[in-house]
């Protein structure tokens, strides 16, 4: 078969949706457009019985009861809506939340804005693997705390958190736990109940289904959770979120995680050896580092640093075939590399030189291959005009230079 | 975003990569920027003792491809020149010959610093004094 280019590796961003959740979702664009909450006519129904099946379908695949799902447009959203929706609703009880430097900005942002109206954050480190240290975890708990927000498997290093650890922490203590789960729901089997998860957000498009659809699933037995809704309006989804129910992305939803469900156990088999063997071949290249614990990670994510390189130039080299995402900041709007790699104890100049690969259900053997002789040629390239490189062969300490900070 | 032709072919075709010998009087080195901006610049200059001419021109660069790009393009741009000519090589010059984005310009900027750096280092082996660069922002 021959190889198509460009080629996509960066399935931790967004995934291309599967063809078969297409397939579902079409005729509830046309002929099946019924409003869900149109209760008094067969239009109606028939959307409302395609978003019942689909919650079914979500709540399954994290072994919720389908009333635990609330339909959002997203993991942001979802992630919002808890944070933002247990702070109001448990107002009394206290005003203090617990998240880790690594979460994503969707939950980090939030929790700014927790602070700005008066309520308080502990934001815990993570050790040099990536993961939360429970001990700190324990410690930053006080009379006040009434959420703890740790992410289930980051975006960037794919690290998974000791999630049954934290959420033990949680209930001995009587808080409540939300992760976001957006990278690992569909990927690596969740388990609300076995993991002891109150509030989860997840999304469609990091599984193969449509962009803006994503659930918040609300715990509603031992304890029964409740989140002030952020959106005034008719109520749905259980007074929590309002909005008339976007019944095409919804079923494509349900399909994803439908077919999650089923595949899930040979993908995850499947793409952990092409990461494992992507990642060895490229460590095979001198002073190359593997970011974020390789025992606890989701096994579609690699995120590796090139010491001496760059990685927006590292990318220029093969970016018009491979589409990666890397850590370094000119990649980025800000002037900052990752502040997740940062966080893991990263120096500046190993942030600047990471690559993330976010490999998924579409991606090849011949695609890896490619890709670790595209990338190996272009290290090799670069180091060649590295004056780091250079110094570093020469046996030259570059932290001993006194660079002329910019 | 999407990189320049010329940006493109510097750094795919990148023009003098290499090493002068920095013990030579009539070598001046620069090495510009810090590793942990996502940055560095080294280039190097040759002056032809009998005509004064700028004869050789070297660059390594640890950045972006603007970065490479820019460095690449001012060895080009220093070969053939005395070094007086070479202190007159603006960092928009480079901005402008490459199209560089604005978010780019700090690149040029270290480009221009590596050149005065450079001579810098070549006025000081060969007993003339230093010159203060005017500050520009990177």
């Amino acid at each position: 078969m021959k190889l198509e280019l460009p080629i996509y590796l960066d399935n931790n961003a967004t995934t291309p949706m599967d063809p078969r959740v297409l397939e579902a979702m079409l005729p509830y664009f046309t002929e099946k457009f019924g409003n869900a909450a149109s209760r008094n006519h067969s239009f109606g129904w028939v959307a409302e019985e395609a978003v019942d099946y689909a919650r079914e379908q979500v709540a399954k695949l994290i072994n919720a009861d389908p009333k635990e799902i609330i339909f959002t447009s997203g993991a942001t959203e979802a992630d919002n809506l808890a944070i933002k929706g247990v702070y109001e609703m448990y107002a009394s009880k206290g005003n203090h939340i617990i998240t880790c430097t690594t979460e994503h900005k969707a939950v980090l942002d939030t929790c700014k804005h927790i602070e700005k109206s008066g309520g308080e954050v502990t934001y815990l480190n993570v050790k040099e693997d990536g993961l939360i240290d429970l001990a700190e975890l324990e410690k930053a708990i006080t009379e006040k705390t009434i959420l703890i927000s740790i992410m289930y498997g980051n975006n960037e290093t794919g690290v998974i958190q000791p999630i049954r650890e934290i959420s033990a922490i949680a209930k001995k203590n009587g808080i409540l736990f939300f992760t976001d789960a957006t990278q690992a729901v569909g990927k690596i089997p969740v388990d609300v109940l076995a993991d002891g998860i109150d509030l989860m957000a997840f999304s469609g498009h990091k599984m193969y289904g449509p962009k803006g659809v994503g659930a918040l699933y609300v715990r509603r037995k031992n304890p029964r959770v409740k989140v002030t809704s952020q959106m005034d309006g008719g109520g749905h989804e259980r007074g929590m979120r309002s909005g008339t129910l976007n019944v095409p992305a919804i079923v494509g939803f349900g399909k994803a995680c439908e077919l999650c469900m089923n595949e899930m156990e040979s993908e995850a088999k499947r793409l952990s050896i092409m990461r494992d063997r992507l990642e060895s071949s490229l460590m095979e290249l001198e002073e190359t580092y593997v970011n974020g614990t390789p025992e606890h990670r989701l096994p579609h994510t690699a995120n590796i640093s090139f010491k001496y390189v760059e990685g927006e130039g590292l990318m220029m080299g093969f970016n018009k075939n491979i589409a990666l995402s890397s850590g370094s900041a000119c990649t980025s709007a800000s002037l900052e590399p990752s502040y997740v790699l940062k966080a893991l104890g990263l120096g500046d100049d190993l942030a600047h030189s990471s690559l993330r690969f976010g490999l998924g259900r579409f991606t090849t053997d011949e695609q890896i291959d490619f890709t670790i002789k595209a990338i190996k040629d272009t290290v090799i390239k670069l180091r060649e005009m590295s004056p780091l490189w250079e110094m570093f062969k020469e046996g030259v300490d570059i932290n001993a230079i006194e660079w002329a900070h910019h | 975003m999407a990189y320049s032709e010329k940006v493109i072919d510097h750094y795919t075709n990148p023009k003098n990569v290499g090493t002068l010998d920095k013990a030579k009087t009539n070598v001046g080195t620069g090495l510009v920027g810090a590793p942990e901006c996502g940055d560095v610049m080294r280039l190097q200059i040759e002056v032809d003792e009998q005509s004064g001419l700028i004869s050789d021109a070297k660059f390594k660069t640890f950045g972006c491809g603007s970065a490479i790009a820019s460095s690449s393009l001012a060895t080009e741009w220093l070969k053939g020149k005395t070094v007086d000519q070479a202190l007159a090589i603006d960092n928009m010059d480079i901005v402008e010959e490459l199209n560089l984005p604005p978010v780019k310009i700090h690149c040029s900027v270290l480009a221009e610093d590596a050149i005065k750096a450079a001579i810098n280092d070549y006025r000081v082996k060969n007993g003339l004094p230093e010159l203060v660069a005017e500050k520009k922002a990177h």
